[in-house]
């Protein structure tokens, strides 16, 4: 890899100096948004758990885009990522991403099918 | 990096040589492996979540079922695992600084941090190790009913938990041991539960302090608790004392949720032990200066990267398993 690595994180909103002070950087803002997660987890405020979007609650909607966020800064600056060439990014990225996507979709309709037939079905499950 | 030397012209593509995604081989092949292992994992996880919105009423609540963390005693749901995921987290930061480490070729450097990458990677694995105990062994026991529904317990003063320890009558009784002298053939015989059924129904008949809890979620998202008559009813249904969990019968609810804890985190902790495994064997080359001999430290690099998807595996892993 060559050695010119990119220091900008957040669309070049916080630029370090050299590799070292980037991954410390990085650790500070992975470690904020975990402490995050774990109080949300821990005191689950109402506004977040009785509103709805898209049949789930929006705590959390919350954690997952929380937790891509963090897939992210790992997959771009951890794993170098950030200064590999846009094909190889695009190439390992997108394709799981869109396998992954696919495969939630269809499971998760399929098992709210699922749940409806034994919901209203004539299933007894609960003797 | 450099192991592939150009020939032919530079204009000739097909002469051999090119980098077209600017990697090296070994780097593109970690790629290739690790993206086929992100799909094996996604699998796993949206097998869970398909059992979990087909189970969507009934599933456990996380948070209640991994309450404890070593040494201390009481209800900390979240903060051992948080610790956990803290850990393999600072275990990355130290495997990214191994590699730019050895980007500069200091040898001691990639020594002293990649030491510190396997203690993480140790830490981790015992910790999920003792995260495994903790599940297996059980928490409050429970009754589990003809149809494999699962009764907890709770008080109905405080709204706490009963384990059943708490309020099971003592009937003494002797089991009488199969031996070999009274017959030809060996018969297996089932673990005792420290109380059996009958303790606990005789001890909920007598105190009127306790009610069940099933499993099925009300609005609040809490678990639905009966009153004290149909209790009574429902306990009339229970087949026999469950307690811990294990890959058959799971105190903690929906026994698909002890077989998803089991087959997914075992299997992100068995690719944790590889990781510590690689990374050791690596530890020891850089000390014998292989890298150093060799020029470059890439073999750090590739490691470092399965090292970081591990971490990056987990983060997924805690989210669906712990939080949401």
């Amino acid at each position: 890899m060559a050695d010119g690595h990119k220091l900008e994180i957040f669309r070049g909103l916080v630029k370090f100096k050299s590799n070292t002070q980037k991954i410390w950087g990085v650790l500070a803002f992975l470690t904020l948004i975990t402490a995050v997660e774990v109080v949300l987890g821990i005191i689950k405020p109402v506004s977040l758990t009785d509103t709805y979007l898209l049949g789930m609650k929006l705590i959390n909607w919350v954690f997952i885009i929380l937790t891509l966020v963090k897939a992210y800064y790992i997959a771009w600056d951890f794993m170098h990522l950030r200064d590999e060439r846009s094909s190889l990014r695009r190439a390992i990225v997108w394709t799981p991403v869109f396998l992954v996507i696919y495969l939630t979709i269809i499971l998760l309709v399929e098992a709210d099918y699922i749940y409806n037939v034994y919901k209203d079905g004539f299933v007894s499950w609960n003797f | 990096m450099n192991s592939t030397v150009t020939t032919g012209t530079e204009t000739s593509v097909w002469g051999g040589g090119n980098q077209p995604l600017g990697a090296s081989y070994g780097k593109l092949m970690m790629w290739f492996f690790l993206v086929s292992d992100a799909l094996t994992f996604s699998g796993f996880l949206a097998a869970y979540g398909f059992s979990r919105f087909k189970f969507i009423e009934t599933w456990p609540i996380a948070d209640e079922v991994f309450t404890h963390v070593p040494f201390f005693h009481g209800n900390y749901p979240m903060i051992y695992v948080a610790f956990m995921t803290f850990i393999l987290i600072m275990s990355s930061v130290t495997m990214v600084l191994a590699v730019d480490a050895g980007h500069k070729m200091k040898k001691n450097a990639v020594i002293w941090y990649m030491f510190a990458t396997v203690i993480g990677g140790i830490i981790f694995v015992g910790s999920q190790a003792w995260e495994w105990g903790t599940f297996i062994k059980g928490d409050h026991g429970a009754l589990e009913t003809k149809g494999g529904r699962i009764l907890q317990f709770v008080k109905a003063d405080t709204g706490e938990r009963a384990s059943l320890a708490d309020f099971a009558a003592s009937i003494p009784g002797e089991r009488i041991i199969h031996e070999r002298k009274n017959g030809l053939w060996f018969f297996q015989e089932p673990a005792l539960t420290s109380v059996s059924l009958e303790e606990v129904v005789q001890g909920f008949k007598a105190n009127s302090n306790i009610l069940i809890r099933t499993e099925l979620i009300n609005e609040e998202g809490e678990k639905t608790v009966l009153d004290r008559k149909s209790s009574l009813a429902k306990l009339a249904e229970a087949t026999q004392v469950v307690e811990g969990a294990n890959l058959i019968h799971n105190e903690y609810g929906s026994r698909l949720f002890a077989d998803f804890f089991f087959f997914i985190t075992g299997f992100h902790g068995f690719h944790v032990f590889s990781g510590v495994v690689l990374n050791i064997v690596i530890f020891f080359n850089v000390i014998m200066g292989t890298y150093e001999r060799r020029g470059h430290y890439e073999m750090v690099e590739k490691v470092g990267l399965y090292w970081h998807f591990v971490d990056l595996v987990w983060v997924f892993v805690f989210t669906f398993f712990y939080l949401v």
